[in-house]
């Protein structure tokens, strides 16, 4: 009964905030950008078509640049505009728990950016019609991509309930997300590994957002790496509902 | 039944709410009265359980509100300060986003999102965009999410806030109509809104009860309850006037108030409220060959209690 009650709340939230993104140009604009981007980086750097290769690597490897910059701001309106409006008191003096309303607001975003994804298909049929590709690989890709967003947008969400400037949560998120980005680039390991204990040097770069995505993108389908993406996710839904409860005592 | 128990919150160094205490029925509508910053919606929002209280606790139908807020939530409409709506989405679809999370499906939902357009007279806007509403259709939009689910328990912050005249009417009617079957909280520093609808007023000042009472026994504590107000032609003697008035028995003092051109006016108060001097009054004038054009009681106002205990 608890548990129907909670899907109820969790997919009334989802669908009002889902068409939502669609009620205001935002949505359009950032589906714009982000096909641009991935678009501009994955033929005019990687050079698709002259690399002689059917794979999808050279588009992959994008992602998690483009989600650095774009995700931050399809998640810093989450919570803020909820405050900016006033009906963040609503929403929290619904019979609904805190958590109902955290997950389905959430899984809308992570939906829509679900959406913006889809809308790259052209890549992997192009990539079939030229050539024999790897298709686990894709979907791997595929699928990493879409995890390693759920964890930038996580991200997002959660510093969206800090503030109620939007601008101050983009930033915010980008600083944090940056980190995860850059933890299991050499630079980074190399400036810590100068006196760190090894044992902190492996944990900073197994909390890379990019060595997980890039596994599964070669279509290495290791359960560790998708648990790593849904822990992220739940420790930061969770860290936001904190903040949230600390709020109303603050 | 709501009950508050020594609610308190500090803000910072401030301290807005202190050890505010009361318990309402079903049937009472309590009228939530105070200057602006008094911490009346602060009281409001820690009985919903929108922020916490540092000290004292609240519970709605039995169920405490940190402990068990769904419980209690489920049972209350809430109308915020303001009367907060989501401007991008239809009055329809904010009617029917908030029956979704109360849980209403299909014909039911449909029935109870009728039943509260109906009620707030938003049939003429009910495909319209919120953002393109006046402040008065806002103001109703969120009324009906507060409703829609038939609460027992209703807790609004400033509901007529913003509306026009015939607007605050409707909605004082609609809030008498539902008065029988609910326990109802309602702030306001609107003090002929409380005569109209309450049956009990708590006038806060400075984050503390001041005053818990009857509208009627309320306006009884006001200093001018009893007074007479006296009115002479221009031609009269005022000294003469007053001097005799000042010799009545049971007079406390006078004095002359008025300034009106064409008028004098002098205002008498009662050593003792609840024993008229009005008669005494008009007897002793009389005896002195004074003839005032009219002889007023004071009832006592709302407005007088009100800035006498807020400021």
């Amino acid at each position: 009964m608890k548990i129907k009650e909670s899907m109820n709340h969790i997919s009334v939230i989802f669908k009002r905030e889902l068409k939502g993104y669609f009620s205001v140009p935002v949505a359009y604009l950032f589906l714009i950008f982000f096909l641009l981007l991935l678009g501009f980086f994955t033929f005019n750097v990687s050079r698709f078509f002259e690399s002689g290769h059917a794979g999808l690597e050279g588009f992959f490897q994008w992602h998690p640049w483009v989600f650095l910059a774009l995700i931050p701001a399809v998640a810093m309106r989450l919570w803020a505009e909820e405050r900016r409006m006033g009906t963040i008191e609503l929403i929290l003096t619904f019979p609904v728990s805190l958590f109902d309303i955290i997950l389905g607001k959430f899984l809308a975003a992570w939906a829509f950016i679900g959406i913006a994804l889809l809308l790259t298909f052209p890549m992997p049929l192009t990539a079939m019609y030229l050539g024999s590709p790897d298709v686990g690989a894709m979907l791997g890709g595929y699928l990493g991509s879409f995890l390693m967003a759920g964890a930038f947008l996580s991200v997002g969400i959660m510093t969206s309930a800090m503030t109620q400037n939007q601008a101050v949560s983009f930033i915010l998120a980008i600083g944090v997300n940056f980190f995860f980005v850059l933890a299991g680039h050499a630079p980074v390991t190399a400036a810590i590994s100068g006196w760190a204990p090894v044992w902190f040097v492996d944990m900073v770069s197994g909390l890379s957002f990019t060595a997980h995505f890039m596994s599964l993108a070669r279509g290495v389908l290791d359960l560790r790496d998708i648990l790593y993406y849904i822990s992220v996710i739940f420790f930061m839904l969770l860290a936001n509902s904190v903040i949230l409860q600390n709020r109303r005592a603050a | 039944m709501i009950e508050a128990i020594d609610l308190t919150r500090d803000f910072g160094p401030n301290r807005a709410v202190d050890g505010i205490s009361f318990s309402i029925k079903k049937g009472e509508i309590l009228g939530f009265l105070g200057p602006n910053g008094a911490g009346k919606s602060t009281t409001m929002r820690m009985i919903m359980g929108y922020i916490s209280p540092t000290r004292g606790s609240a519970s709605i139908g039995g169920h405490d509100v940190a402990s068990d807020p769904v419980a209690a939530r489920k049972k209350t409409g809430y109308l915020p300060e303001n009367a907060p709506v989501y401007p991008d989405m239809t009055v329809f679809d904010y009617l029917d986003f908030c029956a979704g999370i109360r849980g209403f499906k299909g014909a039911e939902k449909t029935g109870k999102i009728g039943g509260a357009i109906e009620k707030c007279f938003l049939g003429q806007v009910t495909h319209q965009t919120i953002s393109t509403l006046s402040k008065g259709f806002k103001q109703r939009v969120c009324f009906a999410q507060s409703i829609l689910h038939d609460p027992e328990y209703l807790i609004m912050d400033e509901p007529t806030d913003g509306l026009d005249p015939n607007q605050k009417h409707e909605v004082r009617m609609m809030i008498r109509e539902m008065s029988q079957k609910k326990a109802m909280i309602i702030s306001t520093h609107i003090l002929d809104e409380v005569e109209a609808l309450c049956t009990r007023a708590i006038i806060i000042s400075n984050g503390r009860i001041v005053a818990d009472e009857t509208p009627e026994n309320l306006k009884k504590m006001a200093s001018n309850h009893g007074a007479v107000r006296i009115l002479f032609d221009e031609t009269a003697d005022p000294g003469a006037a007053l001097s005799c008035i000042k010799k009545t028995p049971g007079v406390k003092w006078a004095r002359q108030t008025g300034f009106k051109v064409g008028e004098i006016e002098i205002e008498a108060r009662p050593d003792d409220p609840s024993a008229p001097i009005e008669g005494n009054i008009t007897a002793s004038l009389a005896a002195n060959d004074q003839t005032p054009k009219s002889v007023v009681i004071q009832q006592g106002r709302l407005d007088d209690l009100f800035r006498e205990l807020t400021t």
